[in-house]
């Protein structure tokens, strides 16, 4: 007898990508070039569209099957407090008055993984493995190699991994990976309402994000453009902004995001001139050991330390 | 009467000994001290070899001896703490001892004579020679700024209490004096195979009188002047 179970709705979808696809893997200089590329896709959030109602949010944790902590209100919109290992998503407001128009401006953005095309948490991070890009631009967290030193936290432009205090690694946005494998695009674009979030290959959205510009830049918002900043190669998450030239007012979104030259040093310069210190020392001391030699104690030394006893004795 | 006033009255510790016998022995450290020094060594192999997991990725593979990545991350604070704590008591047991004199600026001057052995040209030293008080220094001031920023980047207790610029600083840091540490302690282990019967100090905590006459005469001579003899 067999047990009833509900059974499968669909066919089994193959995965679209996998391991094969990695073109950066933490910790491994030298990663090998992936048989194929798979274009390159982006989630486009267009902060003009956003209507605030937290709906990717739910989704995000729903899909993720995260558990956020209930917090008290504190009076402010956000909810939870900040992004945690629990919350990968999150609506930031902010009240801005615009010095031009002297009008009050509620800007509302989805702060989250920015997919960097160069990511400064995979950089940082001293786990083989543990962090990968995939060719299409994701960059996403192997949580079973992550050993939650937090260095992909000081890597991080823009200030988005947790590591969980419950079991000790590192969590953020995946772009939902695990759906894009199997063709769906992430859950908060899926549950945006008002299709503030969209999803697509890079070309795609950025097309898209240029008539988004056209149309705010039309009704009067003439510095509309896209946030896909350079510092980081490009990102794999953009925004449209109402006001591109300053970023900074969307809840201290980076005006020039970059890796910090501090975890550039770190990771470069300073790894070899640390090399070279170690090196030199175990060259010098060889040199030493093998021109010079030891210094022992000669039978001289005994007679002398002997006899300067005995005279201090007689003199006692 | 110009030895008088260059033996200081503390050149020497409470607990150093000249011992008669057939050969002449000195008693240089404490049981204390030694299994101090020890607890010291073996932390500092865990942590040097730990730290540097961490740092290079082609050195990551040392993290397998411990039981993987999760626990070398969680131990190596740890031993720093009782590195700390024991290096501490060191500390405030030697560091009188390690303060400058003005016969250290000959010795650094004749620093030729010190590394080809011609001992007998240097002045006389006490208890420890400008390169051992230059290794204690390095030790107690880097200890102190590993501690300081290691605490920083503690990502399981403190990390959060600095702002993520801060930890960047403190990483790079760490990771420097950490290395540089590592070339000193090197060095100091080096120091036992180039001068012999110190390892026995570290041991069995005496040296012989020669070893004490031919690298520590104004140590040797102090304990003389105050009887310290048994």
């Amino acid at each position: 007898m067999t047990i009833s179970v509900n059974p499968p709705t669909t066919d089994p979808v193959p995965l679209q990508i996998g391991p094969d696809d990695y073109i950066r893997i933490s910790a491994i200089a030298a990663v090998p070039e992936p048989f194929r590329r798979l274009e390159e896709v982006a989630k486009l959030i267009d902060v003009s569209k956003c209507i605030g109602c937290k709906a990717c949010q739910s989704a995000c944790t729903e899909w993720n099957e995260l558990h956020p902590p209930v917090e008290e209100n504190v009076g402010v919109y956000e909810n939870p407090h900040d992004l945690l290992p629990d919350v990968f998503t999150l609506m930031r407001y902010t009240e801005w008055i615009n010095p031009e128009t002297e009008n009050l401006e509620w800007l509302i953005r989805k702060d989250g993984c920015m997919h960097c095309a160069e990511p400064g948490c995979l950089m940082a991070c001293p786990s083989p493995g543990a962090i990968v890009q995939y060719s299409n631009g994701v960059v996403d967290f192997i949580h079973d190699k992550c050993i939650g030193c937090g260095y992909c936290i000081k890597g991080c432009p823009f200030n988005i991994p947790r590591v969980s205090k419950v079991d000790h690694k590192a969590y953020k946005c995946t772009l939902c990976s695990d759906r894009i494998a199997v063709g769906q695009g992430p859950a908060c674009a899926k549950a945006c309402p008002t299709k503030a979030i969209v999803f697509g290959t890079k070309e795609e959205m950025k097309r898209h994000a240029a008539t988004r510009i056209g149309d705010l830049k039309s009704r009067g918002y003439d510095k509309a453009g896209l946030y896909d900043p350079e510092g980081v190669g490009g990102t794999h998450v953009m925004y449209v902004l109402h006001h591109a030239d300053q970023p900074h007012i969307y809840a201290g979104l980076p005006d020039k995001p970059e890796i910090s030259p501090v975890v550039k040093t770190w990771k470069g310069i300073s790894r070899y001139l640390g090399l070279g210190m170690i090196a030199g020392v175990i060259a010098a001391t060889a040199a030493h050991a093998l021109f010079i030699g030891s210094s022992r104690v000669r039978k001289r030394d005994e007679t002398e330390a002997r006899s300067a006893l005995r005279e201090a004795d007689r003199e006692a | 009467m110009k030895r008088k006033s260059d033996l200081k009255y503390n050149s020497y510790e409470k607990s150093d000994t000249i011992r008669r016998g057939r050969s002449v022995r000195v008693d240089r450290y404490t049981v204390a001290v030694r299994i101090n020094h020890w607890i010291g060594a073996f932390c500092m192999i865990l942590l040097a070899v730990t730290g540097l997991s961490l740092y290079w990725p082609p050195f990551f593979f040392i993290t397998s001896l411990f039981g993987g990545g999760q626990v070398v991350r969680t131990i190596h604070p740890w031993i720093g703490v009782v590195m700390f704590i024991s290096f501490f008591c060191l500390f405030f047991r030697m560091w009188r001892l390690n303060i400058w004199e003005n016969s250290d600026l000959k010795w650094i001057f004749q620093i030729k004579d010190v590394l080809t052995g011609k001992e007998e040209k240097l002045p006389e030293i006490g208890k420890y020679n400008f390169g051992q008080k230059c290794i204690f220094w390095a030790m107690s001031l880097g200890l102190a700024v590993l501690v300081i920023t290691g605490t920083m980047i503690w990502q399981a207790y403190f990390a959060g209490y600095f702002s993520i610029e801060t930890q960047r600083y403190a990483l790079v840091i760490h990771s420097v004096v950490a290395v540089c540490l590592i070339a000193v302690w090197i060095f100091h282990m080096y120091a036992v195979y180039w001068i012999r019967g110190s390892l026995g100090a570290m041991t069995r905590g005496k040296v012989s009188g020669g070893f004490a006459w031919r690298h520590h005469r104004k140590w040797y001579r102090a304990m003389l002047k105050a009887g310290k003899i048994d």
